[in-house]
């Protein structure tokens, strides 16, 4: 077995020969048979040698050949950035709403992204930044999650999810993660959001937006929003936001993807094309002023009349 | 961009800080509570790289209760001071170290005097009756210069911190919301420093304690302000 670890793991060169076969000797056949389709785990699910690049210092070769901690714009990798999410709680619960466009450098790379990551029935994760990170820790995440229900037979908090994640970033803070998600959710306490970041900051709130896009998403958002709007309008709030940053935002946009977290669990209500729906409400908006112009006009008429 | 003060009166301290939490330009929140309790006569107000901030709250605060725990008693401010300067000092030599700077204030119920800490992320340590950490330096530490004296009444400390604050609203390009705790010889208060009279409720709670034995719980729940 140890072997087949052997190949498995190359060795980092920077780690002692003899603390690494202790590692290995203490990892049994059975962990890694169970873990297998995940990374590499170790049997209490922590991360075992996750790769880093094999140099002396693998934080500044990452700094120099990405463009991930903006100290080299012009790198030659350019990780996928530019989005805009948003989560804000309502009356009705939590509505969820992201594009789906995927950027490296100028280059758009997909436009059918899915930025909300469902870590289990209960629980939603955004996706921004590194999509790659996003990806792969709440993915994680939501194994912990699952490992918590085994454990304990009853449902994990959110608040309680969203500390494992921003634990877990906190450990590689400066080593280049780069995510800001929300995780979103219902639990004993009702609808709950959390913005965890790689900077290792969680924060508890009723609203809030991540990604390039997210000052054009907060413009409409924070004009719409009270917390008594019905489960219709936080619908179409969440929608429009995110058709805002998508049309202002060249980073953001394609389509949007809307959720609705309840009681008993997140619906999905949607896929929307920004462009198609973008000028839908352009056509609404004009129309509605053209009624208000032939309104007052036909108001005013009498007015006129008069000497 | 953040902003807190502390000032110690004759048998009192304050501490105040404000509450907006973000990333860059954007503000997330203004209602986050950046004081933590970290005993029943014991507080800190800090700021920082964000991250290391909460992760360095919450390992002082584990530590000072474990600390009570084991000893039936808590730690008092001024040892409490140089374990967390100590602390940070350690940091600072390590391969990641804190980025945090703080206000540390707290009552020694042996000898009934206040104490207020200005500890910064380098490991430096100053006792001081009044003090400022990040944007209220520039406005503020001559105000406090000018109106503060010894032995103040809670009313009086309280004009200060008011005075404080108005500044900073009036200079400060940045709009801060506060938060203010006073502690003394009954443990940790909350204060609506907004509010027209902050003390109004302090002075009826503590009225119609009084002629009550005041029991310390040693391990009761402490929270200030608005948790996240």
């Amino acid at each position: 077995m140890n072997s087949v670890l052997t190949q498995l793991q190359p060795s980092a060169p920077h780690q002692n020969r003899l603390e690494e076969q202790d590692e290995l000797d203490r990892t049994d056949a059975a962990s890694w048979g169970s873990m297998a389709g995940f990374g590499n785990l170790d049997r209490t699910g922590g991360v075992q040698g996750m790769s880093i690049p094999r140099v002396s210092d693998p934080t500044s070769f990452l700094d120099m050949h990405t463009d991930n901690m903006s100290s080299n714009p012009d790198a030659k990798i350019k990780i996928a950035h530019g989005t805009t999410t948003l989560a804000f709680k309502f009356q009705g619960g939590v509505i969820v709403a992201v594009d789906s466009r995927a950027t490296a450098g100028s280059y758009v790379a997909s436009g059918t992204v899915k930025k909300v990551i469902e870590i289990n029935k209960f629980l939603l994760g955004t996706m921004a930044g590194g999509a790659a990170d996003c990806q792969y820790w709440e993915t994680y995440l939501g194994m912990q999650c699952r490992l918590y229900e085994l454990r304990n037979k009853e449902r994990i908090s959110v608040a309680a999810a969203s500390k494992i994640l921003s634990n877990i970033v906190y450990q590689y803070k400066g080593m280049g993660l780069s995510m800001g998600t929300m995780v979103c959710g219902w639990d004993k306490t009702g609808p709950c959001i959390f913005y965890v970041d790689s900077d290792g900051q969680r924060l508890k709130g009723d609203l809030f937006s991540v990604g390039s896009g997210s000052t054009f998403a907060y413009g409409v958002l924070d004009q719409g929003y009270r917390w008594d709007l019905t489960d219709e309008e936080a619908q179409e709030l969440g929608r429009r936001s995110i058709i805002a940053a998508g049309h202002r935002d060249a980073y953001s946009g394609n389509t949007c993807n809307l959720y609705h977290v309840k009681e008993n669990g997140w619906d999905f209500i949607g896929n929307y094309d920004v462009n198609e729906l973008w000028y839908e409400y352009e056509g609404k908006k004009k129309a509605e002023r053209e009624s208000q112009n032939a309104a007052a006009a036909a108001g005013a008429s009498p007015m006129a009349v008069e000497p | 961009m953040e902003c807190a003060f502390g000032i110690t009166g004759k048998d009192y301290v304050l501490l105040c800080s404000d509450m907006a939490a973000g990333r860059s330009i954007i503000r997330m929140k203004s209602d986050e509570n950046k004081i933590k309790a970290l005993g029943p006569h014991l507080a800190m107000a800090y700021g920082g790289e964000p991250g290391d901030t909460n992760n360095f709250a919450e390992y002082v605060e584990r530590n000072m209760r474990l600390y009570h725990i084991r000893n039936h008693y808590p730690l008092l401010p001024a040892s409490a001071s140089a374990w967390i300067r100590r602390t940070l000092a350690e940091s600072i030599r390590s391969r990641n170290p804190y980025a945090v700077n703080l206000l540390l204030a707290g009552y020694d119920t042996t000898t009934s005097k206040p104490h207020l800490y200005w500890i910064d992320y380098l490991g430096t340590k100053a006792v001081v009756p009044y003090a400022a950490h990040g944007m209220g330096v520039y406005v503020s530490l001559s105000t406090m210069d000018k109106w503060w004296f010894n032995d103040m009444n809670k009313r009086e400390g309280v004009e200060v911190l008011k005075k404080c604050i108005d500044e900073v609203q009036k200079r400060i390009t940045v709009h801060f919301n506060f938060n203010c705790i006073l502690i003394d010889k009954d443990g940790i208060h909350n204060i609506n420093i907004d509010s027209q009279d902050p003390l109004a409720e302090l002075e009826s709670e503590s009225k119609a304690a009084s002629g009550d034995i005041v029991v310390d719980a040693p391990n009761s729940p402490l929270d200030v302000g608005v948790t996240a």
